[in-house]
């Protein structure tokens, strides 16, 4: 009795001061050699602090999630957490789990700094900022091998349509016109890259922001689906799974090209590529140069101690700060959240990305428009869309409107 | 009051009772607390948090529409009939060839057990990459020199959920067939002399007199390999992932997506309340046979 006595006086005492020392838990999943390398930026700036960064990543979006919410819903919650932000979180800041860092936004000047506001927006519930964005990721770019269309003996294509156009004479040369891994959320990824990009911008706002059914039955979604059939018989013999495999056989030149967000940037520079002799990145498919403004966001649980609640005020404010801004995001690969900081030494695609920032060709995220109930109908809807090829485009259509009409 | 001195019914036994009270109130709250929550909050709106918003009947209205659920629905019923046919053949089969006291008997047994030991994660990644056209079987025939040799299941639609029965009558055999050797080991050698004095074929022996011996060991082996087949899910999720398309999907994994992908709790624990609904179907009849008939005798 007394040795369990004196435990735990003495677990008492160093739970006690562990506090003091504020140590701060944040959890996310960056866990790639890129996406390590840029969270260490954050870590390295925090602990220079004073405070100290307990670093608990977890591999995948999904699990991840998955974990942080049962931490927080169980009551144990972490100091501060990654999340897409967007819908995802809304439910979490609806049951008051998720602490409110107005303050901290209006005295570091979020508003006027972060560029596009709508990043802002995204982490607003009812006038309050529950979130600090730290990057922003874009999904609608085209990867060209140059590879791929030399050895086929054309040109490289500079849009959609000509990409479309040479896909015969590609799998002529032998070479896979399409590289597109099996899995729903690059499939339904690569759809609303052609609902953004081939149709005016204006349809993917009605049809996601709006949950327009009448515009999502309308013939401009058709002429997507129509698109996106093509694709799908261009795609017909890509059987790898995972995103960066896909990136792979475009970097290899076994592949002409490849639908696929601004992370894939990583790939072609790991493999030594340099862009616009070895690959080209058209943003908005080359057709319509528009970028989404996805991204990543942390977020802070409500804590009852006040030297980590201190600690969380001071890692909000630091993650938006110029130096830290530009640290993470060159080896992150992304685009930062504010305007006003020199990104001279980014490479060609990510200026091309900075230039649409800079003149604002912007859309909202899907995920900031629709829950992740409906992201996830309508992944399931593109895996089956693109792995059977007896699905018509209109019956796809009939679906997809379906799936919209019940959509929050 | 009989005046016997004995204690009333209640408190016979008292330490075993109380021995089993832990295990009474886990099966209580943990189970059937916990399916009565489930089956409530089935009824509400509940996305990432479970809330008590009263939804009627929408989200099984929405499951029975969704093709996911009914291309699960299916692949479950082909799997688990496929599953429980072939398993229990098997496994006899490999029981009784290992019953006729061959040479080696511990070694065949060890490597028939073997893939038990394996988690099913390890036999879906082991299966997917034989199963692969670039670099598994398919590869090493047409090498041998027969070049039109296919077989990529995981790679057709139509036949994928069999490439995933293949990888799971791997796994699961050798337990069964473990199973059904110790049932073996247990007919009496007097039942076999008997069979043979009389002049049974050793097949009909087996088919007739041993087998109907051996029915607790086969109920055992039921229950074992029926819990396993409704609660499959993570050879699925390592050998295909759900596809090509939805073509491997499998409820235990709609209810997985539905709650943690999708932030849904609501559809999660409608789809849930289906597959007990359904385990009950079969389980309740077969239990008041077995149990409700066995009460007669005794």
């Amino acid at each position: 009795m007394k040795a369990i006595k004196s435990l735990l006086c003495a677990t008492a005492i160093v739970s006690a001061s562990a506090a003091n020392a504020t140590d701060l838990e944040v959890m996310h999943w960056w866990t790639s050699g890129g996406e390590a390398a840029a969270v260490n930026e954050f870590a390295k700036a925090f602990d220079a602090t004073g405070h100290k960064w307990v670093d608990a990543a977890i591999a995948g979006g999904e699990a991840a999630r998955a974990v942080m919410v049962s931490r927080l819903t169980g009551g144990d919650p972490m100091g501060a957490f990654q999340f897409n932000h967007g819908r995802q979180a809304e439910e979490l800041i609806e049951a008051g789990l998720l602490r409110d860092i107005t303050d901290i936004a209006e005295a570091e000047g979020w508003k006027d700094l972060v560029n596009p506001s709508t990043l802002l927006d995204a982490c607003t519930v009812d006038g309050r900022i529950y979130c600090a964005p730290v990057n922003i990721h874009s999904w609608q770019w085209l990867w060209v091998s140059h590879e791929a269309f030399q050895d086929a003996g054309l040109d490289v294509p500079t849009n959609w349509a000509e990409f479309a156009a040479a896909a015969p004479a590609l799998e002529a040369a032998g070479k896979l016109p399409l590289a597109m891994g099996q899995q729903g959320w690059q499939q339904s990824g690569a759809f609303n890259v052609m609902m953004a990009s081939l149709v005016p911008s204006e349809i993917f706002m009605s049809v996601y922001g709006d949950k327009d059914t009448d515009v999502a039955a309308g013939a401009e979604v058709a002429s997507v689906f129509q698109a996106a059939a093509a694709a799908r018989d261009m795609a017909a013999k890509s059987t790898v799974q995972n995103w960066n495999d896909a990136t792979n056989l475009v970097i290899t030149g076994q592949a002409g090209g490849q639908i696929m967000g601004d992370w894939a940037q990583g790939e072609f520079a790991v493999a030594g590529q340099t862009a616009g002799t070895d690959y080209s990145c058209l943003p908005g498919l080359g057709t319509n140069p528009r970028l989404g403004t996805g991204g990543d966001a942390f977020y802070f649980p409500v804590l009852k101690d006040d030297a980590q609640i201190a600690a969380q005020s001071e890692l909000a404010a630091l993650l938006l700060k110029p130096a830290t801004q530009v640290a993470f995001n060159l080896k992150k690969g992304s685009l930062p959240v504010r305007g006003d900081i020199d990104m001279s030494s980014a490479n060609d695609c990510m200026q091309k990305g900075l230039s649409l920032l800079a003149s604002g060709a912007l859309l909202p995220d899907s995920n900031m428009l629709i829950t992740p109930d409906t992201t996830n109908q309508l992944n399931d809807l593109f895996t089956q869309f693109f792995a059977d090829p007896s699905i018509s485009a209109a019956d796809a259509q009939a679906k997809f409107v379906d799936i919209i009409a019940d959509a929050e | 009051m009989a005046s016997s001195g004995r204690p009333p019914q209640l408190f016979r036994n008292m330490t075993a009772k109380i021995a089993a009270i832990p295990m009474i109130l886990t099966a209580l709250v943990v189970f059937v607390g916990g399916t009565i929550w489930t089956i409530t909050y089935s009824f509400t709106k509940s996305g990432l948090l479970p809330k008590l918003k009263w939804y009627g009947l929408k989200q099984y209205d929405r499951l029975w529409n969704t093709d996911k659920w009914m291309v699960s629905i299916e692949n479950l019923a082909i799997y688990g009939l496929c599953m429980l046919v072939l398993v229990f053949v098997i496994g006899f089969i490999l029981a009784a060839l290992i019953d006729q006291k061959v040479r080696f008997e511990n070694t065949f047994r060890s490597v028939i057990l073997y893939p038990y030991a394996m988690s099913f994660v390890v036999t879906g990644l082991v299966w997917q990459w034989i199963l692969n056209p670039e670099f598994g079987l398919q590869k090493i025939v047409r090498g041998m020199g027969w070049e039109s040799f296919t077989f990529d299941p995981l790679y057709n639609a139509d036949i994928a959920i069999y490439g995933v029965l293949i990888a799971g009558l791997w796994q699961g055999s050798g337990l069964v067939m473990v199973l059904m050797l110790a049932g073996l080991r247990g007919i009496d050698q007097e039942v076999w002399k008997a069979a043979r004095v009389d002049g049974i074929p050793t097949w009909k022996t087996y088919l007739l007199i041993v087998i109907p011996m051996m029915r607790p060991v086969f109920i055992t082996t039921l229950v074992l390999v029926a819990t396993g087949i409704v609660k499959l899910y993570d050879l699925i999720v390592a050998q295909t992932g759900g596809g090509p398309g939805i073509a491997t999907e499998v409820p235990a994994k709609y209810v997985y997506d539905a709650m943690f992908q999708a932030n849904n709790l609501g559809q999660g624990f409608a789809a849930s309340t289906m597959m007990l609904v359904t385990v009950a179907i079969v389980v309740i009849p077969w239990a008041i046979l077995e149990f409700g008939g066995s009460k007669k005798h005794g």
